[in-house]
């Protein structure tokens, strides 16, 4: 069973959990730490081989893949630190200013 | 039948927590607790209890491992004195903070330095601000009640912080003494099964613990703590009038000591009560409106019930084990007096800092305390108002 | 209010007037009474002087501090009297015990100008034909009781039994030595 907290920077001292305990479980997918980024990948499918040597380096799991298959970059969390840029044999992903 | 026996304060303790029979005691022994973990250590070798004991290498691990089981959905407990209370300092208020309802049995003793082993309160009244319910027993039998009552405080709904049971080193816990003890499966009734509403090890509800909480929410963290401290009041009560009918002593926040018709008091804690109550009993023999006030529950600090109490006294003199370095008398002073400015304002109080590292109090020291209270109350004037009783002048 | 009896144990660390004095509220609690046994800690040193404390009432006991002015000394260890003034606030109607193989008159110049009742008691001779090793414990329990009359001889008496029995319960050939003890330091102590 799956609660939802509902806490939010408006809940009351009365609605907070007691000693801040998180009651919901993989919730690290709620905060968007995609506006830190100052550079962000570009993503060329056309270049793109799938071979995905992108997805296991990214440390924000941001890389979108289904089925096995590449399919994107997901910039509501990516941090834009350029590893997949850097570690794509293809030249598939352009690092860029934002 | 209850059952009449002679024990030292630490293997009472020691009993109370068999008969508790936690999930985990996680201890580090240092003089005078040493002897609680050590006979609680044999209750498991023995396998009188279903605890695991974790003897760790430090009163900081030993606090850490508390945390750790007691958020795993673990009843815990554990014991100590004087530095290694002030070892697990920045653990204790993780403890209070996190919400969690860990039992510590705090024997006191003097914080070093200089090095000291004996007795006075300067260890627990430095952990006052940290966030964990305190307790303060005179006798034997005060720190085994106490100990029983600790959980049903401790894990209520309303309250869910730690909760440290405080009596004196040596003087407590080395002295054997006449004490009744419960039969174990009223104990374990009284004190019922730990149902946590958040644990880690519930598989089916996960949840993070202690996470980082900045300015948006540390704020409402630290408010809803000090409602549960404020709320902790109300529960003491209401566990004390249960474990009044079932075993007829009665406790409360503080214990008032033939004050119906006193003129000055003494404010004090711990086991000196006791001797001072013989000074009361001598004084009242000899016509003297002598009275006694035994604060209890020090956190919560019952501040109204313990002003209006005091209310309508000529002299009050607080007792304080321990010196708070504040250049303005103890921890116990000042608060006290503070309790004293909405309902005793015209009550002249003065304090006494006494007993520091096993100072003996003799009856003739507590003798003098009342004789000056008796001069204030006559004169109406203060000479003197933070004191040091029975140091070399 | 009924009277209290405290009483005051001198010995050395690791001879046992700790001991004797948690025995002997052990003897009087089952005998009815309110108890109190506490050692003053020292530096816990063996060899080292240590003092440790009886009271025993009717009633219900508050004070929690030493005791100063005792209704009777025992003194475990005759080479203290040399540096320890043992008799210091004994009551002149009290007593002290010496642990000694010289008569009481003997014993009294070592005391400090000490007026009131002076007894001794071999209690090595005691413990040494009885338990065949020097434990000075039982036979001081077994005199201060006879002197003090603090509680009924044959209910101590019983009441150390039992309590042998308990303690000893491994080692059943230990319990009629430190019976035999008890009974002769009651017959044997000197200056009633």
């Amino acid at each position: 069973m799956k609660k939802k907290m509902n806490v939010t920077a408006e809940s009351s001292w009365k609605e907070v959990t007691p000693g801040g305990v998180i009651t919901e479980s993989g919730n690290a997918g709620d905060f968007r730490t995609g506006d830190w980024r100052s550079m962000k990948p570009v993503w060329n499918s056309e270049k793109c081989k799938q071979c995905l040597m992108c997805f296991p380096v990214c440390p924000d799991s941001s890389i979108k893949v289904c089925n096995g298959k590449m399919e994107g970059i997901d910039y509501d969390h990516c941090k834009g630190c350029g590893i997949c840029a850097k570690v794509c044999p293809f030249d598939a992903i352009d690092f860029v200013e934002e | 039948m209850a059952r009449k026996d002679k024990l030292s304060g630490n293997e009472a303790v020691a009993i109370a927590m068999k008969q508790i029979d936690p999930d985990v005691v996680a201890a580090f022994p240092i003089t005078p607790s040493t002897e609680i973990p050590q006979y609680f250590s044999k209750f498991v070798a023995d396998g009188e209890v279903h605890t695991e004991f974790v003897p760790v290498e430090s009163e900081h691990s030993a606090m850490s491992a508390c945390i750790g089981a007691e958020a795993a959905g673990a009843r815990t407990m554990t014991a100590t004195s004087a530095n290694g209370l002030a070892l697990m300092w920045e653990m204790l208020y993780i403890a209070a903070s996190c919400r969690l309802p860990i039992a510590l049995a705090a024997v006191n003793r003097a914080l070093s330095g200089p090095i000291n082993i004996h007795n006075d309160h300067s260890d627990t009244m430095g952990a006052r601000d940290s966030g964990w319910i305190q307790i303060y027993c005179e006798t034997n039998q005060e720190a085994y009640d106490t100990m029983i009552q600790a959980f049903p405080i401790a894990e209520h709904k309303d309250v869910r912080l730690p909760i440290m049971v405080c009596f004196d080193g040596f003087i407590t816990s080395h002295s054997v003494e006449n004490i009744e003890l419960l039969e174990d499966e009223k104990v374990k009734e009284f004190v019922g099964e730990y149902r946590p509403e958040h644990y880690l090890l519930d598989k089916d509800n996960p949840v993070s613990v202690g996470p980082l909480d900045l300015p948006p929410y540390y704020f409402e963290h630290k408010r809803q703590q000090a409602q549960a401290m404020v709320n902790a009041k109300q529960v003491i009560l209401e566990t004390a009038k249960k474990f009044e009918e079932l075993t007829g002593r009665k406790y409360g926040l503080f214990e008032e000591y033939r004050m119906e018709d006193a003129e000055v008091a003494v404010v004090i804690i711990n086991s000196t009560a006791g001797t001072a109550k013989a000074v009361v009993d001598e004084l009242r023999e000899k016509g003297v409106k002598a009275g006694l006030v035994k604060i209890r529950v020090f956190r919560p600090f019952p501040f109204e019930e313990l002003g209006k109490a005091l209310a309508g006294l000529k002299a009050v003199a607080v007792m304080d084990k321990a010196d708070s370095f504040s250049a303005a008398g103890g921890p116990l002073f000042a608060e006290v007096r503070s309790a004293m400015f909405d309902h005793a304002r015209d009550t002249k109080a003065v304090n006494y800092i006494y007993g520091l590292g096993g100072r003996d109090v003799r009856t003739d020291d507590i003798m003098k305390v009342y004789e000056d209270l008796l001069e204030i109350a006559e004169t109406g004037k203060v000479k003197s108002t933070v004191n040091y009783l029975g140091v070399r002048e | 209010m009924g009277k209290m009896i405290e009483i005051r144990w001198h010995g050395r660390g690791g001879q046992g007037a700790k001991t004797a004095s948690l025995l002997l509220a052990e003897a009087a609690f089952d005998t009815g009474k309110y108890i109190q046994g506490f050692p003053e800690y020292g530096p816990e040193r063996m060899g080292a002087p240590i003092t440790a404390y009886n009271r025993i009432s009717d009633d219900p006991i508050t004070l929690h501090c030493n005791i100063y002015e005792p209704d009777y000394v025992v003194v475990v260890d005759e080479s203290l009297l040399a540096s320890v003034d043992v008799t210091a606030g004994l009551k002149k109607d009290g007593a002290v015990i010496v642990n000694s193989a010289k008569s009481p008159e003997e014993v009294r110049p070592l005391l400090k100008g000490f007026e009131g009742r002076v007894c001794t008691i071999d209690a090595r001779v005691i413990s040494e034909e009885t338990l065949g090793r020097y434990f000075p414990n039982v036979p001081m329990l077994g005199a201060l009781v006879k002197v003090s009359k603090i509680m009924d001889e044959d209910a101590f008496v019983t009441a150390m039994e039992s309590s042998f029995r308990h303690k000893f319960a491994s080692k059943p050939q230990v319990i009629d030595g430190n019976m035999a003890a008890l009974r002769r330091s009651m017959q044997e102590v000197k200056g009633l």
